[in-house]
């Protein structure tokens, strides 16, 4: 095992290096889904992570009885699992923000970003290494999402978090929180994301 | 027998079940403690969801404007919550309904009810006038319609023209232009929105108008969920 990624290497490489959303295009349904408003990405941000930090624990303490070809039932129902105990306490607790997120918070049991982490990382090294992975995972996609929501909030409705940020001559580009508006942040972001790495890259080699 | 089995089967290690003992054992030790959350955490969901239907009561029987009033002045409604049961085409409909009085005296009904809207389920809560002959206010608790277009039944303006339509005949939808009391704007480019919301407010209250008018004003009885 000594040519797998160190628990620091995992943690760095999950915030820009193999950025989920920037870098590895996964989790697309709730990047696009719930990035309208800051407080719905953060809140979304905790629940992956969440369940992401769970799920790679427990599949790597059970990673020497999975079997190959029963491995993804393994997964799913580990991550089916931990999903439902975050619904439910978000319905709970944050009984107003469940509601706005309705039915992305269950749909996270389908969240790629998950799976891939079990199956890469969490199947094959240890507990320490795991959790490190998940949290450099998880602080790479609520990065992710903070930075759509954030320029999509501001110019869809004017405010942050809810309180106005911008004057109130600004006309509210409605669009930026409806679904196009997603595809559009996302797009340029992403573009920029690209732009600036393939600039450093190319100074390094210079 | 036992060595023909294993030259068919490939003996007990191929068995699925055995093969598959961590996915069951798993599958028991994650649903016992799902099972805990529920119980811990099912009270304070039902919870949030009465709370919620609750404190939009005094709003949806008085009006706004009184119903700040009265918070502000820390007067508070008492609502008494029962479920009523309408026999409908063989089945029974259950109907959430909430008495509001103060000091004795009937200030009005609000009826939680819900059916098909264009997208999903959209459920209602409806302010009625103590003789049910008014409509004293509307909220949309749950809806899954298009965003931009049937989303806008949850706007205060077209909520708004509910208030003070009479109860007494069914409503009508109209494209554009509601002239007369009774008539109801659709939402442009949401016209199926508009009726589903329209049709079961007055399914509800033709379900309700005889079992609500055969109560007597008692108050007291039941559990009192003032706030």
């Amino acid at each position: 095992m000594a040519d797998q990624p160190t628990a620091t290497e995992r943690f760095i490489q999950g915030i820009l290096p193999e950025n989920p959303v920037y870098r590895q295009l996964l989790g697309m349904c709730p990047t696009l889904a719930v990035t309208n408003s800051l407080m719905g990405a953060l809140t979304m941000a905790g629940a992956v992570g969440f369940v992401l930090l769970c799920a790679n624990v427990i599949t790597s303490l059970i990673r020497d009885l999975l079997k190959p070809h029963l491995r993804i039932v393994v997964f799913t129902l580990t991550i089916a699992t931990f999903v439902t105990i975050a619904d439910r306490f978000l319905a709970a607790y944050l009984y107003q923000m469940s509601k706005t997120l309705g039915p992305y918070i269950p749909l996270i049991i389908v969240n790629c970003i998950i799976i891939c982490r079990c199956e890469v990382v969490a199947s094959k090294q240890s507990p320490g290494v795991a959790a490190a992975d998940a949290i450099g995972q998880s602080l790479g996609f609520g990065l992710s999402l903070a930075s759509l929501a954030v320029v999509r909030e501001i110019l869809g409705t004017g405010a942050l978090f809810g309180i106005r940020v911008l004057p109130a001559a600004w006309p509210d580009w409605v669009i930026m929180v409806l679904p196009p508006g997603a595809f559009f942040t996302f797009g340029l972001l992403l573009g920029c994301v690209n732009w600036f790495t393939a600039r450093r890259d190319a100074r390094k080699q210079a | 027998m036992d060595t023909q089995n294993k030259q068919k089967t490939g003996g007990l290690k191929a068995n699925y079940l055995v093969q598959a003992w961590l996915v069951i054992f798993l599958a028991v030790g994650f649903g016992v403690a799902l099972a805990g959350v529920q119980l811990a955490l099912g009270p304070v969901i039902e919870q949030n969801k009465l709370n919620e239907t609750l404190a939009r009561v005094p709003e949806l029987v008085l009006g706004s404007d009184l119903a700040q009033k009265m918070a502000g002045e820390n007067q508070h409604l008492e609502i008494d919550a029962r479920q009523v049961a309408v026999k409908k085409a063989g089945a029974e409909k259950y109907y959430g309904v909430y008495e509001a009085t103060y000091k004795g005296d009937r200030k009005g009904w609000v009826i939680k009810t819900k059916g098909q809207g264009y997208a999903d389920t959209i459920e209602l809560l409806l302010g009625l006038s103590p003789d049910l002959g008014t409509i004293t206010g509307l909220f949309v608790l749950d809806q899954k319609e298009t965003p931009g277009l049937g989303a806008k039944i949850t706007t205060d303006a077209w909520r708004g023209q509910f208030l003070h339509a009479p109860a007494d005949q069914p409503l009508v939808v109209v494209k554009t232009g509601a002239s007369k009391p009774g008539e109801i704007d659709a939402v442009t480019g949401a016209t199926i929105s508009s009726r589903s919301v329209t049709a079961l407010i007055n399914a509800t209250i033709k379900d309700l108008r005889q079992p609500l008018a055969d109560r007597p004003a008692d108050t007291g009885k039941g559990g009192n969920a003032n706030g």
